[in-house]
């Protein structure tokens, strides 16, 4: 254990010390002991998805939950995706539509993060930088009616945007889902960015233009550099948000511009479908995510903690 | 409300007439356009005259034509000026065309009784719906759930700040816990809802029956009485967004000054005695932030409900946005969801409002 706390030095009374120390320990104790039960509350289900999509019937039933210990892993659920080492190779349906869902994914997550991000940049600096006055709308007013996107629950916009989408024949599209999405996370980003943009001195933007550079030049060369940390934050927090967006998904497309978790939840009615290809797919849909938020952790947290402290 | 530091630049600008020209001709050119396709557009589905549109898609075309050389023209007009509005006007522009205009598009469909697959369209039907939705049982029930949802949100501020306080203290190996911690909320809410309420809880295989059962729950069941499986769901949703609170919280225990805390140590404040007295008040702006963000997200719920237990049982578990989602998915009438939706839309701002004033009020700084 680390050096017993600078306190025990004071109190060189033998009883009180060992007292201390007694109770130090106890403290630590409990400290790691809740700590541990709460990482394995979060990682457990995690854990059990992974191991399932490598588990067949008899081990699910016996309920068998250390791998090469109580069962032994077999490819069942990855082969039913077309996943595993032996059918990666063959032609497979299923793995051609799993395939097509996750690049309407990617695609539809990061190029509305990036739209959202470029756009609620620009208005995050406009906001933290000059004065406008738009009709009756003061920097306050402008800024109040982004965040307050942030309270509209997507189930008001869903059915009068099904309608609209079916006008503009943008039903079942990713350039529908795009939009959506970018609107749904825009706030956020404005969010992050403005208190981005306020912590950078505006003496950096006074130095360039003296040197004669215009708004949008200094803007560009100067500004963004410094705020790109706080970029990549939001970029990654609508990137998580928009990966597992869900409903309007489920409500906006039906056969070519399907996401991932509409793929994953329309399995989960059909009763056939079994639980070791159900958890293949789940922790195929899960694993990119995971993947990222232990690599890019850092930046997560920045992002969601930049409107917590002001 | 302070605003920061702001630029403040003299630009000396002379636009010429022939400029100006240009930039309100741009606008009223393009304006011109957008009108006309819309007008022709509109004739057609009026069935006032043949023009070959198969969709609206022309109009989308000309809109955005409009918009880009209405942004243009603020450089034309204005100048500098201009090029400071263009930061805000994209988003602007955006945000408007996609929520203001589907709202009050949505309040025409709210008093319209339509079903999609029928030919004959949109027929307003007056305050059918509302009187609808006044004897609609399963929407109260629905708004009454988001009442209990809500509120099982302090037990999770509770459990989160707990956690914030164990991860800010002296722990070894915290970038693991963090990213353990954290991991909930990247996953998505559907898988979520397949890995823990479709197989974990599942009644006889799942290892929370079994455990359940070990414990001496004779028939574990998490989805059978409705108390039981409203807070089942609550704690799924709980799990996923504890580390939400648990980040806010802890980025703002990390902004409380060490020598605060020092110094009501020197003073003799341990324990509890320093966490009510000289923490949790500190920490109250930062708290309130917190559960307010976390209050609009659980007005969005839905996701794990539609996919665990569809409302279940007997629509014990629904919320506000799974009953509507349920109501278009069984009877295809937009209309009516619509005004459910526009009704709790009302109910939200209101709720909103008064917790936000309530909550500025509490935050002040009392002396």
């Amino acid at each position: 254990m680390s050096a017993p706390m600078p306190e025990t030095a004071i109190f060189k009374d033998s009883e009180a010390d060992r007292s201390f120390r007694c109770k130090w320990f106890a403290n630590r104790l409990v400290v790691y002991g809740v700590l541990l039960l709460w990482a394995f509350i979060c990682l457990f289900p995690i854990y059990w998805t992974a191991t399932t999509s490598f588990k067949m019937a008899p081990n699910v039933m016996k309920g068998n939950l250390i791998p090469w210990v109580d069962f032994q892993p077999a490819w069942l659920g990855w082969r039913s995706l077309g996943l595993s080492p032996d059918t990666i190779g063959a032609e497979s349906t299923v793995r051609d539509e799993f395939m097509k869902r996750f690049a309407n994914s990617v695609v539809v997550s990061l190029t509305s993060s990036a739209l959202a991000v470029m756009m609620g940049s620009l208005a995050a600096y406009g906001l933290s930088r000059f004065r406008y006055k738009f009709a009756w709308m003061k920097n306050d007013d402008i800024s109040f009616f982004f965040l307050s996107q942030l309270i509209l629950p997507p189930v008001v916009l869903a059915l009068p945007f099904l309608v609209l989408y079916k006008e503009l024949a943008l039903l079942d599209t990713r350039v529908g889902l795009i939009l959506l999405y970018t609107l749904s996370v825009l706030p956020i980003v404005i969010w992050i960015m403005k208190d981005q943009f306020s912590s950078i001195p505006t003496e950096l933007e006074e130095a360039a233009m003296v040197d004669g550079l215009g708004i949008w030049g200094a803007f560009l060369t100067i500004i963004l550099p410094i705020a790109l940390p706080g970029m990549v934050a939001a970029f990654i927090l609508s990137l998580v948000l928009t990966w597992n967006e869900y409903f309007f998904a489920a409500l906006l497309t039906s056969t070519h511009a399907n996401t991932l978790p509409v793929m994953v939840a329309s399995q989960t009615g059909s009763q056939g479908i079994s639980w070791w290809s159900m958890a293949a797919l789940s922790f195929a849909a899960i694993l990119p995510l995971i993947v990222i938020g232990v690599t890019l952790e850092r930046f997560i947290i920045k992002g969601m903690a930049a409107g917590a402290v002001k | 409300m302070s605003t920061p530091e702001q630029l403040h630049i003299v630009t000396s600008d002379s636009i010429s007439e022939g400029r100006k020209r240009a930039g309100k001709a741009l606008i009223w050119g393009s304006g011109v356009i957008l009108a006309g396709i819309a007008f022709a557009q509109l004739g057609q589905s009026l069935d006032w005259w043949e023009t070959g549109f198969t969709n609206w898609r022309p109009t989308l075309y000309a809109y955005c034509l409009w918009a880009t050389a209405f942004c243009w023209a603020q450089v034309l007009i204005r100048g500098e000026q201009g090029k400071r509005v263009l930061f805000v006007l994209p988003a602007a522009l955006f945000v408007i065309s996609l929520t203001v205009f589907p709202l009050l598009f949505g309040l025409l469909i709210a008093f319209s009784s339509w079903n999609l697959s029928n030919p004959d369209g949109r027929q307003f039907n007056g305050l059918a719906n509302v009187i609808q939705m006044w004897n609609d049982p399963f929407y109260w029930n629905a708004l009454l759930n988001m009442v209990w949802y809500t509120l099982a949100i302090f037990i999770e501020y509770a459990i989160a700040f707990g956690l914030a306080l164990l991860l800010n203290g002296e722990i070894r190996a915290r970038k693991f816990f963090r990213v353990a911690f954290l991991l909930p909320l990247m996953l998505s809410p559907v898988a979520v809802s397949w890995m823990i309420g479709k197989s974990m809880l599942e009644a006889r295989f799942g290892p929370l029956a079994r455990l359940g059962r070990w414990l001496g729950w004779d028939n574990p069941s998490f989805f059978g009485s409705p108390e039981v499986a409203k807070l089942t769901i609550m704690i799924m949703d709980a799990w996923t967004f504890i580390p939400f609170m648990m980040i806010m919280l802890l980025a703002g225990l990390q902004a409380i000054p060490k020598e605060l805390t020092e110094a009501s140590k020197v003073d003799g404040a341990t324990g509890w005695k320093s966490f009510w007295e000289i923490i949790f008040p500190l920490m109250l702006p930062v708290s309130i932030t917190a559960i307010l963000i976390r209050i609009i997200f659980k007005l969005k719920l839905a996701d794990i409900v539609i996919n665990v237990t569809s409302g279940g049982p007997g629509g014990a578990t629904d919320t506000v946005t799974s009953f509507i989602f349920r109501e278009y998915r069984d009877r295809s009438n937009v209309g009516y969801g619509t005004m459910l939706a526009m009704v709790y839309l009302v109910i939200i701002i209101v709720a909103m409002t008064f917790l936000m004033k309530f909550a500025a009020r509490w935050t002040r700084p009392q002396t």
